[in-house]
């Protein structure tokens, strides 16, 4: 099955077309997805933010290769040396119960990954799926699925997030319930997104042709709507996952979101904060740590959004 | 011709869009009458050409004879039986019977699958008409038959040409060996020398396989070259139905002749001293077409009878095939002089 033959022509100069590089039969990649990759790869921005998430995603997983102290065990922390400054073994410094600020900081990693890719994912999942089918039908369906879509949009996303999670802060669902209020509050934005790109997707040719063939609604849906509306959510899911990263850090600054002895950039934020004028590094170090990651995640979106669109090259 | 060679039967056909107006509360205020009326027959192995200029219902037709639209009413028959009415399983059997090639080749086919998912797609759907292991093999053979490398199975749209795209297009609608296609301008996105070819393939798939062709384009010459009949429409009905020669050589209604008035003509000589009939103002909206005749009001034979009357389309005295016009004659404009 090779492209290759032997004894065939070697130079063509009038073929413009570039025969495919080991396109197997199993793996179907996609021509957007590969002229995209190769567009990414030489961008700066996206290769900086791939870094920082990496580096990211290893201390959400791996969190002792970077610190030796384990912060949820209470004897490392010392009453006594709280708001120390930072000095050998410990590079942050303490906190306000004088527990290891890097350590703390280290750790609050996988939370904010966790709670912020879980939430987009979902988010997506939910939007898409509902957008596909709001779309693909159209009419009542799509009627029903946009005047609840309007509804959700209608709830401002904190106020919201903090109904649903004092009023379940006893049911034991820890970081998962930060999940589900976000998710809630965030999947509208991919359906809006999923829908416009469905519909715009369903009027081409090629879909036509697909009906003309006999084709059901689900072939139709799966096969021909959805990869050709997938680009678009993909990036929104990117852009809004630095968002939910931020969403919790607030939710847990507020009080219902990640509760102690979990540990999150967002709790830590909110205790440091009552001492901030005498002691500002508690609160500076997680708080850079939480914007560097939802700059990164945007910076990804927004690399992905300009290599996915070919208006922009 | 026998009865039993004809495959299509369409008669008085109507489709009718709705034009609604008010925002809670829809009112049908009209509709847009892009086929009102259309009856014909096509043969095996025959080729129906239609021609017409754009808006005329061309595109339309060719949706409700793919059951892609509903008819608002009439019938079309494969074989005898109603595809506009037809639904579900029976509608799915009866699209193996009649396929279509679309115009523009850069968006019929669907950028996110190779040539073999995109060919053997109508394989997927009606699994009966070839088995899972064979169907590779029928696809590369497919590709083999429009002039395609069967290597090149594993490829996606965007590396081939437009003509190559449409030969892609082709092979898709050949999978189900049907008796009918429709072909919708096959070749009116393609460049000249690319258009040439293309049609070369659909006639030697013609011969092969003994297919049916209805085939709409707005290009007379391309029309001629292909069809053995040729119906002519104008603001969703026939207003001419006969051969290719009769058409062209013996057109005997005044669209017609103001049609074929207009075709180039390759002969700088000739060219100097042909007949030129030119038409004043623009159709008029299919949304409320005129009364009787619906050319009146571009025609310069025109008289009273013509806008209280409608013409049928039925073999006038002094010519030899269907015309709908009061005062038919025959004409030749395209070898004057």
């Amino acid at each position: 099955m090779s492209d290759i033959r032997p004894g065939g022509p070697v130079f063509a100069p009038e073929e413009v077309e570039t025969p495919p590089k080991e396109v197997s039969k199993s793996s179907k990649p996609a021509s957007l997805w590969t002229d995209a990759w190769r567009d990414l790869r030489r961008r700066p921005i996206f290769i900086a933010s791939c870094c920082i998430i990496a580096v990211l995603v290893v201390m959400a997983i791996w969190p002792s290769l970077f610190s030796s102290i384990d912060p949820f065990n209470a004897r490392t922390c010392e009453l006594a040396t709280a708001r120390q400054l930072p000095s050998a073994g410990h590079p942050f410094g303490r906190d306000n119960l004088g527990c290891d600020l890097y350590a703390r900081t280290i750790y609050g990693a996988a939370n904010s990954l966790v709670i912020g890719i879980s939430t987009s994912v979902f988010a997506a999942i939910i939007g898409g799926l509902l957008g596909l089918i709001a779309g693909f039908f159209g009419g009542a369906t799509d009627t029903v699925a946009s005047r609840i879509t309007e509804i959700f949009f209608a709830i401002p996303s904190i106020l919201g997030a903090l109904l649903i999670g004092s009023t379940f802060r006893g049911s034991g669902l820890g970081i998962w319930l930060v999940v589900i209020s976000l998710t809630l509050l965030g999947w509208p934005m991919t359906f809006r997104i999923m829908r416009a790109a469905v519909i715009t997707a369903k009027s081409q040719d090629f879909v036509i042709a697909a009906r003309a063939l006999g084709a059901g609604s689900a072939r139709i849906m799966f096969r021909h709507l959805l990869p050709n509306a997938l680009a678009p959510v993909i990036v929104v899911a990117t852009i809004n996952l630095g968002g939910f990263i931020a969403a919790e850090a607030a939710l847990s600054y507020l009080g219902v979101g990640v509760q102690p002895p979990e540990i999150s950039w967002g709790l830590m934020i909110a205790d440091a904060q009552r001492r901030f004028l005498e002691a500002p590094l508690p609160l500076i170090f997680p708080a850079v740590f939480l914007s560097v990651t939802v700059l990164a995640f945007i910076m990804l979106g927004d690399a992905v959004r300009d290599a996915l669109d070919p208006k922009l090259r | 011709m026998a009865s039993s060679d004809r495959i299509l039967e369409v008669r008085d056909l109507v489709k009718h869009f709705p034009l609604n107006q008010g925002i809670l509360f829809k009112r049908q205020i009209g509709a847009i009458k892009a086929v009102d009326g259309v009856s014909f027959d096509l043969h095996r192995g025959e080729t129906l050409g239609i021609v017409g200029e754009s808006g005329c219902g061309k595109s339309t037709l060719a949706k409700v004879l793919m059951a892609l639209e509903r008819p608002t009413s009439g019938s079309v028959k494969i074989n005898g039986r109603d595809i506009g009415r037809a639904k579900g399983a029976e509608l799915k059997r009866m699209r193996r019977n009649i396929q279509m090639v679309m115009q523009d080749p850069y968006t019929s086919l669907n950028p996110r699958m190779t040539v073999g998912d995109i060919v053997g797609e109508p394989y997927e759907i009606h699994t009966e008409v070839a088995p899972k292991g064979d169907r590779r093999k029928k696809v590369q053979d497919l590709l083999e038959v429009v002039g395609l490398n069967p290597d090149h199975i594993n490829r996606y749209p965007h590396q081939f040409s437009g003509g190559q795209r449409q030969r892609i297009g082709i092979a898709r609608g050949l999978a189900l060996q049907p008796e009918i296609i429709v072909c919708d301008e096959p070749v009116s996105a393609l460049d000249v020398s690319i258009q040439a070819q293309v049609i070369n393939l659909l006639e030697r798939l013609q011969n092969e396989f003994h297919l049916a062709y209805i085939f709409i384009a707005h290009d007379l010459s391309v029309v001629r070259h292909i069809s053995d009949r040729v119906g002519v429409m104008y603001l969703g009905k026939f207003v001419e139905l006969g051969k290719d020669t009769e058409i062209y050589d013996k057109p005997a209604h005044p669209y017609t002749q103001a049609l074929l008035s207009a075709v180039p003509v390759p002969d700088p000589e000739g060219r100097e001293q042909r007949e030129r009939i030119i038409l004043q103002g623009d159709p008029p909206s299919p949304a409320n077409p005129p009364s009787g005749c619906r050319f009146r009001t571009r025609c310069w034979k025109a008289q009273e009878i013509c806008a209280e009357e409608e013409p049928l389309l039925q073999i006038r005295p002094g010519t030899g095939h269907e015309s709908a016009c009061h005062f038919a004659e025959t004409h030749d404009v395209v070898h004057i002089g």
